[in-house]
Formats: structure tokens, sequence, C-alpha cells
């Protein structure tokens, strides 16, 4: 139990630089659609979500992550729709194919 | 037992994969021409993860599963088509959702555990709902302050900082406690409550300007509970998109502070709107106005022409009669270029987003430092919409309250054009003395409806 709190605290540390590193390079440009996108990316708790509401232990737990589900799941479509419709929109004046 | 363990490692596999993916997703973000790419990496790891959590053992009824992602399929496509100047509240709608869902399920997983919680994985569970309940109060009050259905100006009182740190002193007080007595099932809701309180009481004192900081560091706070929830439930993916999330809101959030010369500390606790009094003592000085045809032919004669856009523009809808402009100025061989301020707007990179919008090419964009050193050698600087970012009292008058903060230099522009609806004082209730120089006309007027003049002067000019 201990050493794998400690394996889970190393991978959110190395998890943090990376993040650190890979937004650094991201153009102000972007910073909209990148949070969308984060945003998208963070409603991955929707597979917590998942196994609460599937587990069916108790109706309490069942109508919470029934919810929880809703909630992530309206991210997840939300947020990958939207930044793709952002992106779409940037156009260079350059034109790179015919 | 063996179809058990082997179901557990495809699962796991499947994570691992998706990690990867999420990890390449934010990368290809760094550039427009590779930005869509990202947003596939990030929908194909999303795929897997879910479908890979189908396949988990411990579930044995799919059908409020379905419920739940039908549902939130239905609240998410008209999410998806909302009008580009509304993201910002739309984005801060999504991070209530997101620490809605975290809240719920660390709710539900206490009351699955207790009174048996070991303290660690009781530490982490504090933390995710005490995150994840002031999150999605405070981004439905952001939310709620974008869309104008509650007041922008910021509600300030006597000893508003003291409350404010006394509830979340008592939200942390009963996590302590809870983490050494995990079967006190009556303190848990109790606890949630306070950080929903705390969520609203922290919103309530921030303005409108101070949105784009805001709005990022909800976003940090989003990803954190979800990391928090990837301890509690000991699932990696979970806490590896947590610190992605976590890190680009702390980074974008850092960004704007230095963008506006104010530590968090000063957003949150500061309260802009407190030094409103400034603006009465102002005097009438003369200002130079010029009308549509005159700032038309003024344009046409320049070389180079930097356009400063700010969130006047966003409100008055203006973006599309700035691209008509835009266009019929290059066809004169104007250079046209934009000049961004990363607070321009109410969230980080709003302004790139309403050009990108009207079809104005990306590489016209220009950053704060990039554009900066070249106003002395523009034509002609034309503000639309845009005060404080402006101010070159930021510069040079340690007395204003926005001392300090970096601004865009049109001031060392030859010519400086400021289309504003009247001498009222930007959103921070600050005079700018850039409207006063001798090199600056002012054109009064609605922003979309003088550009479309200018327009209309530059095209229409033979008759």
């Amino acid at each position: 139990m201990s050493s794998n709190l400690i394996d889970l605290l190393f991978i959110f540390m190395l998890a943090c630089f990376i993040g650190f590193e890979v937004i650094r390079r991201v153009s102000p440009l972007l910073h909209t659609p990148l949070m969308s996108l984060t945003n998208a990316l963070d409603a991955i708790a929707v597979v917590g979500a998942i196994v609460m509401a599937g587990e069916h232990k108790t109706t309490f737990a069942t109508i919470l992550g029934t919810i929880a589900i809703a909630a992530a799941t309206s991210n997840i479509v939300g947020g990958f729709l939207i930044t793709d419709r952002m992106l779409k929109m940037f156009k260079s004046s350059r034109p790179t194919k015919p | 037992m063996n179809e058990l363990v082997s179901s557990q490692y495809v699962i796991e596999a499947i994570y691992l994969i998706a990690s990867a993916l999420f990890i390449l997703s934010l990368k290809w973000m760094s550039s427009p021409t590779t930005a869509r790419h990202g947003v596939w990496a990030g929908e194909l790891g999303m795929l897997l993860a879910v479908a890979g959590t189908l396949l988990h053992h411990g579930i044995v009824d799919y059908t409020w599963v379905i419920v739940g992602l039908v549902l939130g399929t239905g609240i998410g496509i008209p999410l998806g088509f909302v009008q580009m100047t509304a993201v910002p509240q739309r984005t801060a709608l999504s991070h209530a959702f997101g620490a809605l869902c975290v809240t719920l399920v660390g709710t539900a997983e206490y009351y699955l555990q207790t009174p048996n919680v070991p303290r660690f994985t009781m530490a982490v569970l504090s933390a995710e709902v005490i995150l994840g309940g002031l999150t999605f109060t405070g981004s439905l009050m952001a939310a709620g302050k974008l869309q104008e259905i509650l007041p922008q100006r910021p509600i300030t009182y006597k000893g508003q900082n003291v409350v404010n740190l006394g509830i979340l002193g008592l939200a942390v007080g009963l996590a302590v406690y809870l983490v050494l007595h995990p079967g006190a099932t009556h303190l848990f809701p109790l606890m949630v409550g306070i950080a929903v309180l705390f969520g609203v009481l922290l919103i309530i004192p921030i303005g409108g300007a101070d949105m784009p900081t805001v709005i990022s560091l909800l976003n940090s706070y989003a990803g954190l509970s979800a990391a928090a929830m990837g301890f509690v439930l000991n699932n990696k993916l979970l806490i590896i998109a947590g610190a992605l999330d976590g890190s680009s809101g702390l980074i974008l959030s850092v960004i704007m502070s230095k963008a506006m010369n104010r530590s968090f500390t000063n957003v949150l606790f500061g309260g802009f709107g407190q030094d409103q009094t400034i603006a009465g003592k102002q005097e009438a000085k003369p200002v130079r106005t010029a009308t549509a045809e005159e700032a038309a032919a003024i344009l046409s004669a320049a070389n180079k022409v930097v356009i400063v856009p700010g969130y006047g523009m966003a409100v008055a809808q203006a973006q599309h009669k700035v691209r008509e402009l835009y266009d019929s100025l290059t066809k004169r061989g104007v250079d046209v270029r934009f000049a961004i301020h990363p607070v321009a707007g109410r969230m980080p990179g709003h302004m790139n987003v309403l050009l990108a919008e009207a079809d104005i090419p990306y590489d016209r964009l220009m950053d704060m430092e990039d554009i900066n050193s070249d106003f002395p050698q523009t034509d002609v600087a034309l503000v639309i919409g845009a005060n404080d970012v402006t101010n070159p009292a930021a510069r040079n008058d340690t007395a204003s309250p926005i001392y300090g903060m970096p601004i865009l230099d049109v001031d060392k522009a030859r010519t400086v054009m400021v289309i504003k609806r009247g001498m009222s004082p930007g959103f921070a209730g600050i005079d700018n003395p850039l409207y006063y120089l001798d090199h600056t006309l002012m054109l009064f007027g609605d922003a979309k409806g003088f550009v479309g003049n200018i327009v209309r002067e530059l095209t229409g000019g033979g008759h």
C-alpha cells in the first residue's frame, strides 16, 4: 500500500513537470482552445464515475455516479467539439496547400 | 479468477496508451498547424479510456452508465456549438461540470468506504471534495458574471478577506479532523457545504477585468481535484490528466497575473474595484477628434497600421467589420497587423479566437512582446475597444493603480486613433492620458458602426 502510494506521487510529480514543459510551448494564440482541450481531457474523471454507477453498490452511489457521468460526458463532447471548431478557424495568410 | 486479472491488465494497458495520447495531444497544441491533430489524439485517448473502463469486472449494471452517457452527450452537443463571444462563460461552466463530477464521485466514495477510510485516502478525498466543491460554485459564479446574469462589478465589504479565509480555514480544519476520525460521517457534508459556500464568496469580489486570471485559476483547481480523485481511486490515468490540466491552468494564471502586474493573492483578495474614487476627479481636458472620412484618409495614406482590439470590440460584435477594414487596407498595400495584449478579452487567448473567427490570418496576430518594439515605426495605431492595456500611465505614473502593468506602447506610434463610445474611463475606472496626447485622434462612436463607416469611405471613396 505505502509503496503504491509513493509510486502514485512519483507519477503525479512527473506528470506535473511534463505538463509545465509541454504547456509552456503553447503559443498564446491558442490559449483559449488549449483551455477547452485540457477541460475535455480532464473529464477523464468519467472513468471513476462509470465504475461508481456501474458497480451498483448502493443506490446513493449509483445516483451520484450517474449525475457525475452526465457532467463529465458533457465536458468531453462539448469540449472536443468546440476546440475543433475553434482550431478550424485559425488560418494562415500564406497558402500552404492548393 | 485468471480472467479477472487479465482484464485488469488490459485496462491498465489501455490507460497507458491513453496517457501517452493525452500528452501528445497537448504537445501538438504548440502550433496552429498541428493543433487539430492534438484534438484527434485527445479524442482517441478518451474513446479508448472509456471503452476500456466499460470492461471493468466490477460493473454489474450498465443501465445507469448509459443513461449518464446519453444525458451528458445531450448537454454537451449544444455546449460545443455556442458562439465564440460566449466561449469564456462556456469554459467557466465546463469547469463547474468537471468539478461537480469529481465532488460527487468523491462523496459517493467516502460513504462507500466509511468508517474504515485509510488516513492518506481520507486526506486526498478531502482535498478532492474541497477543491471540487469550491471550483463548482466558483465557476458557476464566474459563468454567471460573464453571462451578465450576475453583476459584473466587484462586490466588496469590510472584513471580506478575514471572513473568506476563516471559512476556508474551517473547511481545512474539518478535513484534518476527518483524517483523524474518518467515521465522523455527520461532518463530511458540512465540509463539502463549506467548500461550496467558499466558492461563491471567493468570486463575489472579483470584477470582469480579472476574469482571465480567475478562469485560469479555476481551471487549475479543477485539474488538481481530478488528480486527487486519481489518488483516491488508485487510477494513474486520472492522476496524469489531472496533473496536466492543473499545470496548464497554473501556467495560464501566472501569465495572466504577470500581464496585469498583480499577484494571485492580489487578484483574489485585492479587488480592483475598490479604487473607484479616482474616476471622480476627472477634469475636462481637450481632446482632438476626427470623423470617419478623416480617419479613412489617414489610414489609406499609411504604410504600417497596427490594430489594437480589446473586449469592447467583442461586446460591439465589431470583429467582422474589422476584418473588412483589414481587407480594404491590405488591398491598398497597407501592412496591417493586430496587437494582442495577454489579458485582452475575458479569458486567455479570447481575442485571437474572435479574430480567427472573422477570418483574419493568425500570422497577422502579434503578441505584446513581439509588437511593442514596432510601434515607433508604425504610422497608425488604431485602438478598438481597448483601454487599460494601452494606458501609458502604467509606464510612467507611479501613482496610478495600474502602474507597472505591461502595456502595448501605442502612444509611440506616429498617429493614434481610438474608437470609443465616449470619454468614460475603462473597467478599472482609471483615466487614460493616451486620449489627451497631441497625436491622438478620438473617434467617438459605436465600434461596429464607426469601423463600418471607415470601410465605406475606403471602398466607396470614388463616388
